[in-house]
């Protein structure tokens, strides 16, 4: 630790974090002591933060406004499985898996920070492929509703017409965001196991890892706003 | 007070180190929550009682997502402001949307069904 991290840490012992902020802020030097990689992916998250939310709030204002019944997620997205009718069984599944996929790459950045190479690109590749049978769950739900049960973005079968907009639109984006994830991952793990990062140091896992996260917290948002409620 | 900001001096050069554990723990528990909602579909909660479920898990899933496996909870808050004052804007705009989506609905009824 330098000499100047030392005296604003030592500094910090005795302030509130509200003091901290204005130290941070006030401070002849960069505002956020961090990788500067890392905050551009906050920035990122931050501003994919208020994609997301335009499109669940226009898929709230489609709904609260639209005069005909809403379709019941519980029963469009319900499957027979081995003559079970279960509701959303697929969607409770993909949800498992993403949050499995969370878990192996949090782990994997703790590996990455203790310096474990091997089990860090074991564990990215697990969270890329655990992402990659998300991508293939979601590619066999969409198929259902599209030739099965004939869903449209402008019309479908069961109730409003919104419905289907809504739901391309948002799991579409998540979906697009999932495989960009997985090619992310992919990338960064041939490099970490290339060596490239030996002497940079292994921050990258961790900003591979706030992407991921963020996937997964859109998902939780999504599962609850459009399938549950 | 003091004990946390000890906490925080960690994260402003060094990375966090935690044992495995904790995102074990975090993980099932994140397995819970997320069984605990999908039951409210399985069971057919409905009205008050369904919303309130729904989005108490919701919060407790995101909440634990972004403070644990996002490291927000070390983060200086400096970075907390940053992450959590601009979503604020959204929350406004949200409330805008559903006294907007209500006007469309009413002005739908009596144009549609009342001619």
């Amino acid at each position: 630790m330098s000499n100047d991290e030392h005296q604003k840490n030592s500094q910090d012992n005795n302030t509130s974090p509200w003091q901290s902020v204005v130290n941070d802020w006030s401070a002849d030097k960069q505002s956020f002591d961090m990788p500067w990689g890392k905050l551009m992916m906050w920035v990122f998250l931050l501003s994919d933060t208020f994609i997301f939310s335009i499109f669940l709030t226009s898929y709230m204002n489609v709904r609260m406004s639209a005069t005909t019944a809403w379709p019941n997620p519980s029963e469009v997205f319900a499957l027979t499985i081995a003559g079970h009718h279960i509701p959303l069984v697929l969607i409770a599944i993909m949800t498992f898996i993403l949050i499995t996929s969370s878990g192996t790459m949090a782990m994997a950045v703790n590996y990455a920070y203790q310096g474990n190479k091997k089990k860090t690109v074991y564990l990215m590749l697990a969270t890329a492929l655990l992402g990659a049978s998300f991508i293939g769950m979601q590619a066999f739900e969409w198929t259902k509703l599209i030739v099965e049960e004939g869903i449209r973005p402008w019309g479908n079968p069961m109730g409003a017409n919104q419905f289907g907009a809504a739901f391309f639109m948002i799991t579409g984006f998540h979906g697009l965001h999932v495989s960009a994830g997985v090619i992310y991952l992919s990338i960064i793990a041939k490099r970490v196991n290339q060596g490239k990062y030996d002497k940079k140091g292994y921050h990258i896992v961790e900003i591979t890892g706030l992407y991921w996260h963020f996937v997964d917290l859109v998902w939780v948002f999504i599962f609850a706003f459009f399938y549950l409620w | 007070m003091i004990k946390q900001s000890t906490e925080i001096q960690h994260v402003a050069s060094q990375p966090e180190q935690h044992p495995i554990s904790l995102y074990l723990k975090v993980w099932l528990l994140l397995f819970v929550l997320s069984a605990c909602s999908y039951m409210v579909d399985y069971f057919q909660f409905q009205g008050l009682l369904r919303w309130t479920l729904i989005l108490a898990f919701m919060f407790l899933k995101a909440g634990l997502i972004i403070m644990i496996f996002m490291h927000v909870a070390w983060e200086r808050m400096a970075v907390k402001l940053l992450l959590f004052l601009p979503p604020i804007a959204i929350l406004i705009f949200i409330a805008l949307m559903s006294i907007e989506a209500d006007y469309v609905f009413i002005t739908r009824i009596l144009s549609f069904f009342n001619p």
